[in-house]
């Protein structure tokens, strides 16, 4: 690895959301090399016209993930060396969404998700009112702060094999957030959000196959998030049945 | 494709089912304990209002609990939706519960 005239054999997915092809690049090896320093270096040595997506490159951002060897990976974070095939490397644009260029592919689906999932902030108070004081550790408020991590890189999304089968379902991100806001002392519509998760694409449809959990990069256990809201979910149809 | 009225459907039917398996294979490991024919077993279920509730009651909630999962496998398989996945889903039911009524009473009407 530490030989700077060891090259990998690079396949990288150029296309658009039409049709596209792996492309083969011959990439220097270094030390310490990460996926998308890989990505960056045959961008900038050997075709200026790759489109891949990035910001922060050290995993806070969740921008850059994509399909390494077959499995989805933050690839600021992913060290060459933890995943290279003998000499190969196969790099790819995210599952289960659409590709606008190359590995840069459309999460406007999951963004809305995530809406559709409710996940969002119901206010219990006005500014004018003193802010909520949270105890840190009930219950409750240790299930949302399992899942307050999430930096939306779309990774579960894309493992996801309940997506695949159903381009409807809401996927685990969206759920865990869900979830996280259910449990949040500071949110007032929690009725909302089980009724925004239980329908036609919701949290029943999750097979609990755990592909999520296995590959968030963070070790967030969407699967989990899911299951309290199934919990809760039937619960609420009991009640509302009385 | 599968809201909470199915979900919770299919969640009751399997707790529905779970104790009367398991009372199918204890009885019938009891019952063949001493050697058992089926003219034996036809005269014990034939007339019992016991075991047609028993059976009727098992073969109502695999009708209901199969083709809601057969549903699932069908629409995440085949990419079926909207009215033609639910007439799928209640012929699968209605063939299971025809099924399931026939041999349910071939064993317990006289």
């Amino acid at each position: 690895m530490s030989s700077e005239q060891e090259k990998m054999d690079v396949s990288v997915w150029r296309g658009d959301a039409q049709s596209g092809k792996f492309e083969h690049f011959e990439v220097p090896a270094q030390e310490s090399q990460t996926i998308l320093d890989v990505v960056s270096w045959i961008q900038q040595n050997q075709d200026p016209t790759l489109s891949y997506r990035y910001a922060c490159r050290v995993g806070m951002c969740g921008s850059c993930a994509m399909m390494v060897n077959g499995v989805p990976r933050w690839t600021c974070r992913t060290h060459v060396n933890k995943v290279l095939d003998g000499n190969k490397l196969e790099v790819g644009p995210l599952r289960n969404l659409p590709v606008i260029k190359d590995l840069a592919t459309d999460m406007d689906v999951f963004f809305d998700k995530w809406v559709a999932a409710e996940g969002l902030h119901h206010p219990t108070k006005s500014r004018e009112e003193p802010i909520e004081q949270i105890t840190s550790d009930s219950a409750e408020r240790m299930e949302a702060n399992a899942g307050i991590e999430c930096i939306n890189c779309s990774i579960c999304y894309a493992a996801c094999d309940t997506v695949t089968g159903n381009p409807d379902y809401l996927g685990p991100a969206a759920l865990q957030r869900a979830w996280t806001v259910y449990n949040d002392a500071k949110d007032a519509d929690k009725q909302v959000v089980l009724d925004a998760v239980s329908g036609v694409g919701g949290c029943l449809n999750c097979h609990s196959q755990g592909s999520c959990s296995l590959h968030c990069p963070n070790d967030l256990n969407p699967m989990n998030a899911i299951a309290g809201l199934k919990r809760a979910s039937a619960a609420s149809f009991f009640r509302r049945r009385r | 494709m599968l809201d909470i009225r199915l979900y919770m459907l299919q969640r009751i039917t399997a707790m529905i089912m779970a104790p009367l398996t398991l009372g199918h294979i204890a009885v019938m490991i009891y019952a063949i304990q001493g050697g058992l024919s089926s003219a034996e077993i036809l005269g014990r279920t034939q007339g019992s209002v016991m075991w047609f509730l028993f059976y009727g009651t098992f073969v109502v909630a695999v009708s209901v609990h199969a083709a809601i999962g057969l549903r699932v496998i069908v629409a995440e398989t085949f990419k079926m939706a909207g009215f033609a996945l639910s007439v799928l889903t209640w012929s699968l039911c209605l063939i299971f519960l025809f099924m399931g009524a026939r041999a349910v009473m071939a064993v317990t009407m006289l």
